[in-house]
């Protein structure tokens, strides 16, 4: 169960570690804005795309729009 | 599918956004409020006497000063009137209470389109939760407004 974690923790993650910080809605969504430094793994790919092209020794940080 | 230290950004990228923090893509404006908010505009806290907020605002080069709190939550503003009044007069009676803001993702049109349509000639820039970022004025976004002639 991933941990949730707010702006100041993320902004602390992204500056101390070497995080993978994961945009989870479609692609269309994630070209026209997205957190600086993303990339993007449309959840109903997840399962298929996170084992090739995630690194299991990183953490790992997922988003969407906002909170639902 | 074996991944052990994962996390969720629950607030998600729009509020993100809010914040002002950096975001990428065919849609987030070049200039936002928050990239070009000057943010060293003065400020003072309610318990400060008038005359030394005025002496110091004036001597930084600024005619206007944002009340805020210890956390930097805007309360108010001194504009330039305020500023010249009594020095009997505290800082929350002469402030003007809740000024208009803006979040720093705003871009710098919807910004001076929003400022010509309310005719200000400023704005205040805030995070959600109120702090205080900067100020934008007009002629900061309108490089377009035609100058002054002599």
């Amino acid at each position: 169960m991933p941990r949730a974690i707010d702006t100041d923790e993320l902004q602390r993650l992204l500056g101390e570690q070497n995080v993978q910080l994961v945009e989870v809605l479609p692609a269309s969504n994630y070209e026209k804005e997205h957190i600086r430094s993303a990339i993007n793994i449309p959840l109903r790919e997840l399962d298929d795309r996170a084992p090739v092209e995630l690194e299991r020794e990183r953490p790992v940080v997922v988003y969407c729009n906002d909170y639902q | 599918m074996g991944f052990s230290d994962v996390y969720d950004f629950r607030a998600g990228k729009k509020s993100w956004g809010s914040y002002g923090l950096p975001r990428e893509g065919t849609e987030v404006p070049e200039r936002t409020a928050g990239s070009v908010a000057h943010r060293d505009v003065p400020t003072c806290t309610l318990d400060e006497p008038l005359a030394s907020v005025r002496k110091r605002v004036r001597a930084a080069g600024w005619d206007t000063c944002v009340v805020v709190n210890e956390q930097r939550v805007v309360l108010g503003r001194l504009g330039r009137e305020a500023l010249a009044g009594d020095d009997e007069r505290s800082i929350a009676a002469s402030m003007s209470p809740g000024p208009s803001t803006v979040r720093p993702s705003i871009g710098a049109d919807a910004l001076l389109e929003r400022m010509h349509a309310r005719s200000l000639t400023s704005y205040l820039v805030t995070t959600p939760d109120g702090r205080l970022v900067g100020v934008v004025r007009r002629e900061d976004l309108d490089v377009r407004e035609p100058t002054r002639q002599g």
